[in-house]
């Protein structure tokens, strides 16, 4: 399927919620490791939930580039927009 | 700011764990006096955390090669692989290496560490891509952040989710290289190599395994999980490790490429460090002697673990794999792993204790190795101490809950 930006958002925001065990409210500027509190190792195992649900891979080698949700939104839009039209 | 600001998270959880007793990351054996047994703290303990898995370090023969290598060879090189710091006794172990997994070449590093550091970052370049199992170790995490290439992480022992991922790459220049280890080393867990060569077939990429753990454990002549599984001829790179069932320090890498030895003049991490001691190389090349001549090691090692895996489960703990030289506990969370690691070592055991971000999936566990010089006495008096040990825990535990 085709995603837009505010689809990506709203479905990464979806699967940040396990991760979110405070109830962070989740903005754009939200930042992963700090608001979230989350590891390197919890970090990349949610990037593979976004990797499963975009059917897309995210090299780790991006992840120290991913700090905030908006951050993410756009390495999935980036690798979205590699993957040849369906 | 200062630059040590950004740990002061890190270090509050320090803190909180020396609230326990002991640094369990700082343990300072006052006395190594056997493969098995140290005085820590002035106390006499067994050791069930070293990963000296045939107990070689003491092994007589092995003593007096190192012995007698650092009387004749002296006590360093003073320089690297590709100036000053290649002997005869380095290239000799190249080749008993060589000859023992059947593969046309080895070469030698400082470290385990440092060859899988030499090795992926020599193989893979920028324009390559990894697949590297999720629970790898930080070293082939290094490694493959030190190639530059692009790193893409699959499922742990998921060969459906390394087929999926092999699928979605898109076509580049670059070669592909699938990275897996043969026993992990937290968890004990093995890999499944069989479906993991089936998918490296079917997508005609490489495959690189690290035999750490399993280099002398496993495998009729002690070749690792790759012999076990019968799976040589698919498996296009070994690293090992000479800090474990050999009882020396260093590592390998080894394989059939006929242009493997490329990496003697590409891969920085071999070519820019002091190579190892001679006396470090004549320690793995005589345990290397011992693991083939001396099959019983295996036997007993085996034997141990059985018997300690049956009595940690008689106790009600939850073990994390199927029975193997490494047995790794899950604990109900931090605070009681903590707690019962300092049980243990109180009542004289040492095991490791490991905490997340270095586990899998956040769990605390207490991780066991066992080694082949462990008597049938000393297994049965660390079943004793756990199980005093856990009463304590009960207990401690009983007065937390009444406390809150």
């Amino acid at each position: 399927m085709q995603w837009t930006a505010d689809e990506v958002h709203a479905e990464v925001v979806r699967l940040l919620e396990p991760f979110n065990p405070q109830s962070v409210d989740l903005q754009s500027e939200t930042d992963l490791a700090t608001d979230l509190g989350m590891d390197s190792v919890a970090a990349m195992n949610m990037v593979m939930e976004v990797e499963d649900r975009f059917d897309i891979d995210i090299p780790i080698s991006l992840l120290p580039d991913v700090k905030t949700l908006q951050d993410l939104v756009d390495a999935v839009l980036a690798e979205l927009s590699k993957k040849p039209a369906q | 700011m200062s630059l040590l600001d950004k740990y002061d998270k890190v270090s509050a959880r320090h803190q909180r764990l020396l609230s326990f007793g002991r640094d369990p990351f700082n343990i300072c054996m006052d006395r190594i006096v056997s493969a098995t047994e140290a005085v820590i703290n002035g106390r006499d303990v067994i050791l069930v955390g070293t990963n000296n898995y045939l107990g070689l370090t003491f092994d007589p023969d092995c003593v007096a090669a190192t012995a007698d290598a650092v009387t004749r060879e002296g006590t360093g090189t003073t320089g690297s692989r590709i100036a000053n710091g290649t002997y005869a006794s380095h290239r000799g172990l190249e080749q008993a290496i060589a000859g023992f997994l059947g593969r046309r070449a080895a070469m030698v590093f400082p470290t385990g560490y440092q060859a899988n550091l030499g090795i992926l970052a020599g193989l893979a370049g920028p324009d390559d891509t990894i697949l590297l199992d999720a629970d790898s170790h930080a070293s082939i995490y290094d490694g493959c952040r030190l190639s530059g290439a692009k790193l893409v992480r699959f499922r742990h022992n998921s060969p459906e989710d390394l087929d999926k991922r092999l699928s979605r790459l898109s076509g580049g220049t670059g070669g592909t290289l699938v990275v897996v280890e043969g026993i992990y080393s937290i968890l004990g867990d093995q890999a499944p190599l069989n479906e993991f060569v089936d998918v490296k077939r079917r997508h005609g990429v490489e495959l690189l395994v690290d035999e750490a753990h399993s280099l002398g454990v496993f495998g009729d002549r002690g070749r690792g999980l790759v012999e076990s599984a019968g799976v040589e001829e698919d498996v296009d790179y070994v690293v090992g490790t000479f800090s474990k069932s050999l009882g020396a320090v260093g590592g390998f890498g080894a394989s059939d490429h006929p242009a493997f030895e490329r990496l003697r003049y590409t891969s920085r991490p071999y070519m820019f460090t002091a190579s190892s001691s001679p006396s470090t190389i004549a320690t793995a090349l005589a345990a290397l002697e011992k693991i083939q001549s001396r099959p019983e090691l295996r036997q007993q090692l085996w034997r141990n673990a059985r018997t300690l895996y049956d009595g940690l489960k008689d106790l009600g703990f939850t073990i994390c794999a199927e029975t193997s030289a490494i047995i790794a506990l899950k604990m109900p969370s931090e605070a009681a792993a903590v707690y019962m690691w300092n049980a243990l070592l109180e009542a004289g055991v040492y095991v490791n204790l490991a905490l997340p971000p270095g586990t899998p999936d956040g769990s605390s566990l207490l991780r066991c190795s066992l080694s082949a010089a462990h008597t049938p006495a000393q297994v049965q008096r660390i079943c004793e101490i756990f199980s005093t040990c856990l009463e304590a825990l009960k207990a401690w535990q009983a007065t937390q809950s009444a406390a809150e």
